[in-house]
């Protein structure tokens, strides 16, 4: 009864989400005030009916009830209880439900803590949730179910979860990749709420930021987590393959950071609104785009679910809808651009615009690069793959380009400024900037062009974030009067530029002085990497839960000091005889040695082994991760608690007519 | 003037909804062969569990399938029986059992059935590099001269050989 429960609780979802949708949006132009405060507890039963629904889906996993075709498709008995929870999203009709339920758990979030927000804006964003929940809901029940039945003829055990997916990094990477994906739905909901009541003022910016910097944080530590996946468990060191699946979320992850910074304007200035609007459109329907990508299998990945053009054809109906709809309302009631104030050339307005520009640029070359073969294919051109080079080439250059403007945005005033005021700093920033861009390469493997100029732009990052500060501590106050007086959004702003400087860093030295080796080893044999021993000492067998395999035994010297021992392993998954390559890594702060088991070679026990020396690449992570969490470190400014205090305001501003 | 410019969004996104339109009934896994139409690349590999060679003009002489097979692909024994059925109608299919290890491939082939007439081996995948084999399974029609006719990337089944895939075969019988 299990799936019966979960379908109906799902179809209840569906029924809350669609009187979210009509009741409360009808309540705000007639103004009936019950039907406005229908919103939240509509809300609320629809996160309630989503949970639920997911609950029994992750109920009937755990209990191996193979009666499901997702779960005898993509469970085992043997396997552990957490992969059996994480392999209710690994497949299409699981990862659907998850992705309601997290739509539905933002939605609820919006109802709880919105409710300073004047009536009628609360009611019409809610209400928009809402519509996109109709969508979604009505996606997973009628293409994509994932309560149906495998009758009468139930196996006697699942097909086995994906290899792949059986791994800790799985187990998070979605549901918070999933959080930032659907997390822009509520800064998209302000907007089209904001368009629809015609006034986009700096109140409606105020309100949307915090919603917009969690997504963006949540999208961040989910783009990181894949990378990080992806580096371990594929074998092969790779950790970013312009892969259309990962470019499907690095888009949004790009108009994204347009948002966050362009709301920034729209709040304190006032100004870019039709901007800051359209960059919050465009950052959902990136995300929007993504799941077509990757559900309708228009484009091949490594990624893609079961592609079915009857599911993809449903989504683009609801893309044409949502994005369709929200543009031409766009067009329609958007203020026209050139709203009068003019901007001095030095002044934070100009130099965020900059910023603006180009993270745009960089979201249509990637959305070109990812569409390009569909679009040959579709004009009858033949067959075309976009790959790293093309990405690297529109890519890195842009990234080039921002860097020098992100080492004075942070201390440029609003308004103008007067570059006279801090231009012996600046200079200052500079020459160390350039210093460390040529010494610092010799502390790895001598000058490289490539190493010193990502040094240089990076310490040029870091030395406007001091700047930033020696300015603000004008004259003799202490420091500690100082720190304690910025906002949790500044340090926010100071984490997330100093990781982004980290990230700098790392993808070029990673890319530059990356060491690898693939060699044929018999036990006894040792190898060089980088200064590093490689001592194997053979292969043994191993037994898993659910696999078998080979496990590769390696002790690695440093200097002639023993380090550590790496066991790299061959695994054979017993249901599905699928081979996984488990490779062994002694992660660093400045270094990571990477083995991994090729093939077995011959009667001696020799095995062709793949060995890499990967400097700084976890910085290219930790600098992620102190992204995301300056993001979230915004959302304790107090200026967002202090809603009650421009609620008069906020009331007066939004009163339709 | 500033109102007009406030509709390229909305344009540029209706021109992308039509491509994505079309896109929709193409299929990116449909992979042409560079090698469509040219002979089948020359090869000197070990048949499958014993030292004897075959090569390229040893299989020539009758309309054939090349079925790209390995024991590690599951896909692999998803169509297995299909082909034991195609087999049994009397459809000679050459099996090169790519990546893999012969004792594996023949335990494999005592177990599921040998739909194979021959089965060659290419253990370094040097021949489906050649041959330019994007993964396994992956099913090529040749005919009696030694051309490849069309390439079928995926699984052998009823639908794929009532399409092109069995199209393709039938015509060079006829």
């Amino acid at each position: 009864m299990i799936a019966e429960y979960g379908a109906f609780a799902l179809i209840m979802a569906l029924v809350s989400a669609s009187g979210l949708t009509l009741l409360p949006m009808w309540g705000s132009f007639s103004g009936n005030g019950s039907a406005m405060n229908s919103a939240k507890p509509l809300a609320t039963a629809l996160f309630l009916f989503a949970a639920i629904s997911f609950g029994f889906l992750v109920a009937a996993f755990l209990q191996d009830d193979f009666s499901l075709v997702v779960v005898a498709n993509n469970s085992n008995s043997l396997l552990p209880w957490f992969y059996k929870f994480s392999a209710v999203w690994g497949n299409h009709e699981g990862s659907m439900l998850l992705w309601v339920l997290v739509l539905c758990a933002w939605t609820f979030a919006v109802a709880l803590f919105s409710s300073e927000l004047p009536q009628v804006l609360y009611a019409r964003v809610l209400s928009i949730m809402g519509l996109i929940g109709v969508g979604f809901i009505a996606f997973s029940l009628f293409t994509s179910n994932p309560f149906a039945r495998n009758l009468p003829d139930i196996p006697a055990d699942g097909r086995d979860l994906n290899p792949l997916l059986q791994d800790p990094g799985l187990i998070i990477h979605p549901p918070i990749l999933y959080m930032g994906y659907v997390g822009f739905s509520v800064a998209f909901a302000f907007a089209i709420a904001a368009l629809l009541g015609g006034r986009l003022d700096a109140a409606w910016a105020r309100w949307s930021r915090p919603w917009t910097n969690a997504a963006w944080a949540f999208l961040t530590l989910g783009i990181m987590l894949g990378s990080w996946w992806a580096y371990y468990e594929l074998g092969w060191g790779g950790w970013w393959f312009w892969d259309p699946v990962e470019n499907a979320s690095f888009m949004p992850w790009l108009a994204g950071t347009a948002l966050v910074h362009s709301l920034a304007v729209t709040e304190k200035r006032g100004v870019f609104k039709s901007w800051t609007v359209l960059l919050a459109i465009a950052s959902f329907s990136l995300s929007l785009l993504g799941t077509f990508l990757v559900r309708s299998g228009v484009l091949t990945s490594v990624h893609a679910f079961a592609a079915d053009p009857e599911r993809g054809l449903f989504i683009l109906v609801f893309l044409l809808i949502v994005v369709g709809g929200s543009l031409v309302l766009y067009a329609l009631r958007a203020p026209a651009v050139n709203s009068g104030i003019r901007n001095a050339w030095l002044s934070r307005e100009t130099l965020l615009l900059f910023n603006n520009v180009v993270f745009l640029v960089a979201t249509l070359t990637v959305l070109f690069g990812t569409l390009f073969p569909l679009l040959m294919d579709a004009l009858g051109q033949g067959k075309y793959s976009v790959g790293p080079p093309y990405f690297n080439a529109v890519f890195v250059p842009l990234m080039a380009l921002l860097i020098p403007i992100m080492g004075i945005g942070p201390f440029t005033r609003w308004r103008q400024d007067d570059a006279g005021r801090w231009t012996k700093y600046l200079a200052v920033s500079a020459a160390s900037a350039l210093a460390a861009g040529l010494a610092l390469p010799f502390l790895g493997q001598g000058f490289n062009l490539w190493v010193a100029l990502s040094v240089l732009l990076a310490v040029w990052i870091v030395g406007g974030l001091v700047i930033d500060l020696h300015l603000k501590k004008s004259g003799a106050q202490s420091w500690s009067l100082v720190f304690g007086r910025q906002t949790a959004s500044y340090w926010g702003m100071v984490l997330a530029h100093f990781g982004f400087a980290m990230c700098v860093i790392s993808v070029v030295v990673v890319t530059q002085w990356n060491v690898e080796k693939d060699l044929r080893m018999a036990p006894g044999d040792s190898a060089e990497l980088s200064g590093y021993r490689f001592d194997f000492h053979g292969s043994g067998s191993i037994t898993g839960a659910n696999y078998r395999g080979d496990e590769g035994v390696f002790t690695v010297y440093y200097q002639g000091q023993r380090l550590t021992e790496l066991r790299p392993q061959k695994r054979q998954y017993l249901a599905s005889g699928q081979v996984m390559t488990e490779a062994a890594i002694d992660a660093g702060f400045t270094r990571d040695l990477y083995v991994a088991l090729g093939e077995a070679l011959g009667k001696d026990g020799a095995w062709s082994v793949r060995l890499h020396y990967k400097p700084l690449v976890r910085w290219m992570w930790i600098g992620a991760t102190l992204m995301g969490f300056g993001a979230f470190i915004t959302l304790a400014d107090r200026r967002y608690r202090r809603a009650k205090a421009h609620l008069r305001q906020g009331r007066e501003a939004l009163t339709y007519g | 003037m500033g109102r007009l410019f406030l509709f390229v969004p909305v344009a540029i996104f209706i021109g992308l909804a039509g491509l994505l339109y079309r896109g929709l009934s193409l299929d990116p896994t449909q992979l042409p062969s560079a090698l469509i139409d040219r002979e089948l690349p020359e090869f000197n590999l070990r048949k499958l569990g014993t030292q004897d060679y075959i090569v390229r003009d040893n299989i020539l002489g009758r309309v054939s399938l090349l079925n790209v097979w390995g024991t590690w692909c599951p896909t692999c024994v998803a169509e297995h029986p299909y082909l034991m059925k195609l087999a049994a109608e009397g459809v000679p299919i050459i099996g090169l059992n790519y990546k893999d290890e012969d004792t594996k491939a023949l335990g494999w082939l005592v177990r599921l059935g040998d739909p194979y007439s021959v089965n060659i081996t290419d253990p370094n995948g040097d021949f489906g590099l050649d041959l330019g084999v994007y993964g396994a399974p992956e099913t090529y029609v040749i005919d009696a001269q030694g051309v490849i006719r069309y390439r079928h990337v995926g699984e052998v089944n009823q639908r794929t050989w009532s399409g092109e895939l069995g199209q393709a075969y039938r015509e060079l019988i006829e």
